[in-house]
């Protein structure tokens, strides 16, 4: 008989209700303070997933883990550690977008909607992340990544926009269709959808044939590393990323990523093992690739938001490295790299959403352009020196969350005797900190109104993107100068503290899990160990 | 008898799927889609899973084809063809490149694999088998509601994301913020 | 019948889909042929469940049509969606990404 054991999957029902909670509430009130308080659902419901996550975390440590549903859930250490990085993400989501919808009026109408997205958004991300099961597992990732489509596409009066979230559509749906072909094969091989089963089959060499699970593996492969924006299929993530509104990409850059990842690791980690060694060179071949062209291309970008994007896709390069270990030391490392990976993709790309407000009545140029961020250390220096300890962390500077980040899944592979993977990493380390250099250089150290810098970094073809743009220099400094004054007026809305409060959260995130990491790393250590 | 109608619905099924993604007219995919359909639930009924054939035909011919039809119609057929979208880039040698290589690829493996799953009720594979043996609607029934009935809870979350991203998407700003957009564009700028 | 001549026509159908996936420009287009590939799972779910005797196949497809039907409906919003703005905004802000 089957079991439902609802207590089990209270995260995910907290995220759940509170989006139809905030979709009921919001259609039945009509007061101006209605916005105010969908906020406060949204981001009380992210604290809710967290609470609920804690409760767990100790009843799963003392009990092991919950199976339900007839085993299609498994609430494990695993899924807590990774419903709690999204849950967080989303109460943080929550209190950043206020800001942003103060600033842009066309999206006052559909505030609550956006909500409501990002919440069942944050829901299919913690059905993945507690699938015991390929459907479960296939219809998690359908909720996850419908909702993150409409965010993309959400700026409805911006082409941009709009063209974005079809691309991500379009990308996405063709990643989901051979994820589920990839499915289909190996339950074709295994005649199960249960990974537990699955294992089994694998462990007892009871499946089919290795025609079909090959062929499954390679797909179901493919599908996912669409999703994470892996090497051969990351073409789609610096247009999308470019174009969505930047408060959803730093979502999408975040909570949706971490989302895949983590089945990748349950399914590679868990139902897959076996087989690793199947598995293992695919993964060895897209982390190199990933690795080196997400940070060669991030160096030659003009543009903030694709440098962001380019390096998100570098990052995914190193997390697959603790994955292609295929120890519990390497997952430990991938989900402890996945954790503090969300936290600063989440808040670069809320910076750049900040930072975007201040240009706002500027169509002359490129909000995200990089020379927008010139001289920010003087005009912002609170701003600057936030975006500065992200930066050092992404470079992997030592005291910073990032350096560890680095560190430990390299030493995973150097463990799992993958040498060259790990030289590769650590070459590709070093050239990548000339991305985030350039950047802080062009912060700190070129004054606002010179071109003398922007003009020598800018590539050639970006340059005369922007001049042909540009009316006169007179004219762009003029603008520029009326920018700040717009986000003054913006400041004087009084939106943008929550904002600089969570963005100072970020940053002391950052730093101290950089010089004392050993509790996150803990639960990253026990989520690891709840694999199969 | 069975062997004659997989031929004759395959075929019909391979050479109309060529013929949606061949077709000029966009109303003509449409309904070579149909036809597509179509023969996949002759496909399903000759493996004896008729439920899931009517569901075919119901939904997915009844409901998602035309409302395919619907959108073609209501953009008119030379837009619905200009509206492009570039997944990849314009690469269209890779892209037949890359189909080739997938087709080759599958059906090689498909064959490595058939020449040895062939005789699928033997030996070890006696036990994958769960205790939902026989086919039949009462039985689907059955296990959509006690094995998968989590994933079927799932749904409720998929629908309503459709529902708020139509309304979220389609949503006509009024015309009155459009303008208040504007003037604050331009009030920044000056 | 064998399962085998199942999967390969689900592959040949697939493979036509990614096909019309990569070479097909118009996003109508490109949602149908996303089409052929869900539906191309659909015939080797239906397959394998018949081979493994196992109604999970049969189970999966129902839910594929399912995510289908929630996908057309997205995505034929965003088609409407840039529709109605290529018809009252400029068309040359369209395509403003490019690489």
């Amino acid at each position: 008989m089957t079991t439902l054991n609802w207590g089990s999957i209270s995260s995910m029902l907290v995220l759940f209700g509170t989006a139809i909670l905030v979709v009921t509430v919001a259609s039945l009130i009509k007061s101006s303070k209605k916005d105010l308080l969908v906020q406060v659902m949204t981001a009380l419901g992210g604290l809710g997933g967290l609470a609920a996550v804690i409760i767990y975390w100790h009843r799963v440590s003392s009990d092991g883990a919950k199976l339900s549903f007839a085993d299609t859930v498994r609430i494990d250490h695993l899924a807590l550690f990774i419903i709690g990085v999204i849950s967080s993400i989303v109460f943080l989501s929550a209190l950043t977008l206020k800001s942003f919808f103060a600033r842009e009026k066309l999206f006052r109408a559909v505030t609550t909607e956006i909500y409501v997205l990002i919440l069942l958004s944050a829901t299919g991300g913690a059905i993945m992340a507690s699938a015991n099961d390929l459907i479960v597992l296939f219809m998690g990732l359908e909720v996850l990544s419908l909702a993150a489509y409409i965010l993309a596409a959400s700026n409805i009066r911006k082409a941009q926009s709009q063209e974005s979230g079809m691309k991500y559509f379009v990308i996405g749906a063709f990643a989901s269709g051979f994820f589920l072909y990839g499915i289909a094969l190996i339950y074709g091989a295994t005649g199960s959808t249960k990974l537990a089963q699955i294992s089994q089959k694998l462990v007892s060499g009871a499946f089919v044939d290795d025609g079909f699970l090959l062929g499954g593996i390679a797909l179901f492969l493919v599908g996912l590393l669409f999703k994470v924006s892996a090497v051969p299929f990351h073409v789609w993530t610096p247009d999308v990323y470019e174009g969505a509104p930047s408060p959803f990409v730093a979502f999408m850059s975040s909570a949706v990523k971490v989302a895949g990842f983590v089945a990748l690791i349950r399914v590679l980690g868990g139902a897959l093992i076996e087989s690793a060694a199947d598995w293992q060179p695919i993964i060895y071949a897209v982390s190199i690739a990933s690795m080196a062209v997400g940070t060669l291309a991030a160096l030659v970008q003009t543009n903030v938001k694709r440098i962001l994007a380019y390096s998100s896709i570098a990052h995914a390069g190193y997390i697959l490295i603790g994955i292609q270990a295929a120890t519990k030391d390497g997952f430990a490392a991938s989900l402890w790299y996945l954790a503090i990976y969300a936290m600063l993709a989440f808040a670069s790309f809320s910076i750049v959403a900040a930072r975007e407000g201040a240009i706002s009545g500027n169509s002359i140029n490129d909000p995200n352009h990089i020379d927008n961020y010139r001289g920010l250390a003087s005009k912002q220096p609170f701003l600057a020196v936030i975006f500065a300890i992200l930066l050092l962390a992404q470079a992997g500077v030592p005291p910073t969350s990032g350096f560890y980040a680095k560190f430990s899944v390299i030493s995973a592979v150097v463990d799992a005797r993958s040498y060259p993977l790990a030289i590769v990493a650590m070459i590709i380390a070093v050239a990548a900190a000339f991305i985030y250099i350039r950047l802080l250089i062009v912060m700190f150290f070129t004054p606002a109104d010179s071109s003398l810098l922007g003009g020598a970094t800018m590539s050639k073809t970006a340059f005369s993107k922007t001049t042909s743009k540009t009316m006169s220099p007179i004219t762009q400094l003029d603008a520029s100068e009326n920018s700040d004054a717009t986000f003054d007026k913006w400041k004087k809305l009084g939106a943008n503290k929550l904002n600089l409060a969570v963005l100072t959260l970020a940053a002391a995130f950052t730093i101290a899990m950089g010089v004392y990491p050993a509790p996150l790393l803990e639960l990253a250590q026990s989520a690891a160990q709840s694999l199969v | 008898m069975e062997t004659a109608v997989f031929i004759v619905a395959a075929i019909i099924t391979v050479l109309s799927a060529f013929g949606v993604i061949l077709a000029k007219n966009p109303v003509h995919s449409v309904l070579m889609l149909m036809a597509t359909l179509f023969a996949i639930a002759v496909l399903f009924v000759a493996q004896d899973a008729h439920f899931l054939a009517a569901v075919q035909i119901i939904v997915y011919a009844g409901a998602i084809v035309v409302l395919f039809l619907f959108v073609v119609m209501l953009l008119g057929v030379d837009l619905a063809e200009n509206l492009r979208v570039e997944p990849i880039g314009g690469q269209r040698p890779l892209a037949i490149g890359a189909t080739v290589a997938t087709a080759v690829l599958t059906i090689l493996l498909i064959i490595v694999a058939a020449s040895d799953s062939s005789k699928p009720e033997s030996g070890d594979l006696a036990g994958i088998t769960q205790e939902t043996g026989n086919t039949g609607v009462a039985n689907l029934g059955r296990v959509i509601f006690t094995d998968y009935v989590w994933a079927f809870e799932i749904i409720a979350a998929l629908l309503t994301i459709g529902v708020i991203g139509a309304v979220l998407l389609t949503r006509r700003a009024k015309q009155q913020e459009v303008e208040e957009e504007v003037v604050e564009k331009e009030g920044g700028q000056l | 019948m064998t399962v085998t001549q199942f999967v390969i026509a689900s592959a040949v159908l697939f493979s036509i889909g990614v096909y019309g996936v990569l070479v097909r420009r118009s996003a109508v287009m490109v949602l149908m042929s996303v089409e052929l590939i869900l539906n191309s799972v659909n015939i080797n779910l239906v397959a394998f469940g018949a081979l493994h005797d196992n109604i999970a196949g049969e189970v999966f497809a129902l839910f594929v049509i399912t995510v289908a039907a929630a996908e057309v409906g997205v995505g034929l919003a965003l088609v409407l969606l840039i529709f109605r703005n290529r018809k009252n905004i400029n068309i040359h802000e369209v395509d403003l990404m490019k690489g």
